[in-house]
């Protein structure tokens, strides 16, 4: 078989068999059972509560958990606006980049603190190395506080009726120590024998063999290009992210940086088997979002190796695919298959862009994005699959005129218009969006790489990935100015916050509810049906709302090529 | 709310120090006994240092070239040519730079032309180029240089990386590293 194929086989199968530890893990470290790492890590939270002055054992409802949880994020703006307004004039700044614009700096700090990375600058020229690594901080905490959301949605799952929920920051302070950093130290070793570089020196000056001048860029990149993909949060160091030779330097770190954004995700779902003692509720979640991730995937990593038709004409050996965009040493399988699995999970680190992607593959991108819970991002693409189980429980109780229960609890009117609100709010966002920026070509338009329908896809991606706190780009786009920093930087916070918020809010309503015990009348939601239920739910949401976007972007550009 | 923002300030401060700190010199100092402590895979040839990982330009008839590059192969930015697989304009591009190299290349066919010497990498850095790349420049360079092409096929036999452990991923020739070898056949 061909080594492009088995090359992404084994960076899916790899995945999934060492996520399944990880899963029992995690469990663990959330039900505060005994871990191997607990000599490590429990002076270091002993004295992170201390010197924060938190009580770790006082418990919390859901709201004290969501007032604590923006809190937190205030303070992470305010400072983080201070650090990329003034980066000029501080420290650990040897390529003396300037400060950022207002617009930018918002943009930039919300899109790292919702676990975005939309990055509207290049890494090379728009950040100082004291900038990085407060991002690269951002980047450990946002993961944490997504992780630290579903924990709660866990405790409520819970079969026993309670008003409180763990303690946030006992939640939050564990996923990054226990889960999100050993991870990272392994990645980022990794990456450093392989060629990634970690320096504080600056630009480094280099004749070519052919004798022109031209200049490296550099930087503690291996720590940072870690954690970006630990954490599901994407944000490259440099500007081309992990297509750039020194941030993934070699299929090996290709296949680990790979498994490093998928393996959380995974082992939540995992996780919540073992938490709640159902693992086959885990293997029905991961059987939809497995299904729904090889749908996408199998055609765009046939699309991709299929190459261009346009090009294929005229004439030349297409044999290695559609090569735009991308770098030889990963190929067209390993491309295209990263393209998916970025755009389902939330990370949006690309190693090939995905502007010069085709039509079908970027139509696969954006639907992965609108879907946005098949795996999903650290923590919230649990989250986001439980309001489609909550949809698909309230459907189907209705369709064979049971109760709709979901785990021993009733679900009410109450859940279900939340429910609804957060599942509709995500097309709303999106289509609103590309609808103002078409509407006003100066805004829109005028930023365009590209003409025609794929001009319209690359306006219909940046919201889509903004909504889905995503962060990867049809780069062609000018997105650095007012109309595009402040637009998608309040998509984003909007498209963050509720989304926990929402679920979060359900889990702790039915988790006050009075405990029903199981009995022949209810609705099995561990069985395969329910799962081909959910899966149906999902398809019509997305497929209704933003087919005819689609149809008008990456859909008209495939019957213009083909 | 307000004891909650408090909290929230020290353990922010807390975690900065943690995490952008002790971890990044934790992860800096596994840099110091790693290849070139860190500061990115380097070769040499005649006294002069170069990034294996980073892709040069090479336009001169008499080495192997690489790919096109939207950034000019300055590695002080990065970046791809982001233009759509339909745009007309691009395709235009593409078409030219097959018509160039087939001037350049008067003993190729056109269906000889892999596509990735015609098509921009996504980082403008890329330091590869396919086999069949290096191939189809073959009788290019051994006119050029007036050298035997047997002795360039081997060179390009001798540079060819294999797919990982033998069965994961693409083959591929780093460009660099070829025209170092080539430059010291004789």
């Amino acid at each position: 078989m061909n080594t492009e194929i088995i090359g992404i086989i084994a960076m899916f199968v790899l995945t999934l068999i060492l996520a399944i530890p990880l899963g029992r893990y995690i469990a663990k470290v959330y039900l505060g059972q005994k871990t191997f790492l607990d000599p490590v890590f429990v002076p270091i939270e002993t004295l992170f509560y201390k010197v924060s002055g938190i009580d770790a054992k006082k418990e919390m409802n859901w709201k004290q958990h969501m007032v604590a949880l923006l809190a937190i994020n205030v303070v992470w703006f305010a400072l983080g606006m201070i650090v990329l307004l003034c980066q000029g004039w501080l420290p650990l700044n040897p390529d003396n980049n300037p400060n950022m614009t207002p617009d930018l700096a918002f943009n930039t700090i919300i899109s790292f603190l919702v676990n975005c990375n939309l990055q509207h600058y290049s890494g090379e020229t728009g950040v100082s190395y004291l900038s990085q690594l407060f991002l690269m901080f951002l980047q450990f905490v946002s993961a944490g506080i997504g992780l630290a959301a579903a924990a709660v949605l866990f405790n409520a799952l819970k079969e026993r009726t309670t008003e409180t929920l763990g303690n946030f920051y006992n939640y939050f302070i564990k996923s990054c120590t226990r889960i999100l950093l050993p991870i990272s130290v392994i990645v980022a070793t990794v990456l450093l024998f392989n060629g990634t570089p970690m320096t504080f020196e600056g630009k480094q000056e280099m004749t070519t063999l052919q004798g022109d001048a031209v200049q490296v860029s550099t930087g503690p990149v291996a720590a940072f290009t870690a954690i970006k993909h630990v954490g599901t949060n994407g944000g490259g160091f440099f500007g081309t992210n992990s297509a750039h030779p020194l941030e993934n330097p070699n299929y090996l770190t290709n296949i680990v940086e790979m498994i490093a954004q998928m393996i959380v995700p995974f082992a939540m779902v995992f996780a919540l088997g073992f938490y709640l003692n159902r693992r086959k509720l885990s293997w029905m979640i991961f059987g939809v979002m497995t299904i729904g991730f090889l749908a996408l995937t199998i055609p765009t990593v046939i699309t991709e190796m299929n190459g261009n038709p346009a090009i294929t004409q005229m004439g030349i050996d297409t044999t290695a695919g559609a090569t735009e965009g991308k770098e030889v040493r990963f190929g067209a399988a390993a491309s295209g298959y990263w393209s998916i699995a970025t755009t389902v999970i939330s990370t949006g680190s690309v190693n090939s862009m995905h502007d010069s992607a085709m039509p079908l593959s970027g139509m696969n991108q954006l639907l992965a994005m609108m879907v946005n819970c098949f795996y999903g991002g650290c923590g919230v693409g649990i989250l986001n699959f439980y309001i489609f189980i909550i949809l698909a429980v309230f459907i189907s109780g209705l369709m064979v005129g049971r109760t709709p229960e979901f785990l021993g609890k009733k679900i009410e009117a109450r859940e279900m218009k939340i429910a609804m609100i957060i599942a509709l709010l995500h097309p709303f966002l999106i289509l609103v969006g590309v609808a103002l920026s078409t509407a006003f070509p100066e805004q829109g338009a005028s930023t365009l790489n590209n003409p025609g329908f794929h001009g319209f896809s690359e306006i219909l991606y940046e919201f889509t990935s903004s909504a889905a706190n995503n962060g990867s780009g049809f780069e062609g786009l000018g997105d650095n100015n007012p109309w595009w920093n402040i637009t998608t930087g309040i998509v984003l916070l909007l498209s963050r916050f509720l989304p926990i918020i929402g679920p979060v809010a359900i889990a702790g309503i039915l988790a006050s509810k009075k405990h029903i015990p199981e009995s022949a009348g209810t609705l099995k939601t561990d069985t395969s049906t329910f799962g081909l239920m959910v899966f149906a739910v999902i398809f019509i949401i997305a497929a209704l709302s933003f087919f005819p976007s689609l149809t008008l972007g990456p859909i008209a550009e495939y019957f213009t090529l083909y | 709310m307000k004891n909650y923002i408090v909290i929230g300030i020290k353990l922010t401060l807390a975690t900065i120090v943690f995490f952008a700190g002790i971890y990044t010199l934790f992860i800096f100092g596994i840099a110091q006994i790693a290849p070139n402590q860190g500061k990115g895979i380097v070769v040499e040839s005649n006294g002069k240092k170069f990034y294996k990982n980073i892709g040069q330009s090479f336009t001169d008839a008499k080495y192997f070239n690489s790919r096109p590059s939207a950034v000019g192969y300055n590695a002080a930015g990065s970046g791809g040519s982001n233009k759509g697989p339909s745009n007309p304009e691009y395709l235009a591009e593409v078409q030219k730079r097959i018509d160039t190299f087939l001037i350049q290349n008067p003993d190729i066919k056109a269906n000889e032309i892999p596509a990735d010497l015609v098509t921009a990498s996504g980082s403008g850095l890329d330091p590869n180029i396919s086999v069949q790349g290096a191939k189809v420049q073959i009788k290019r360079i051994a006119k050029t240089r007036n050298i035997e092409e047997s002795k360039l096929e081997k060179l390009i036999a001798e540079n060819t990386e294999k797919p990982l452990l033998g069965v994961f991923g693409p083959e591929k020739i780093n460009v660099l590293q070829l025209n170092i070898g080539l430059d010291k056949l004789k």
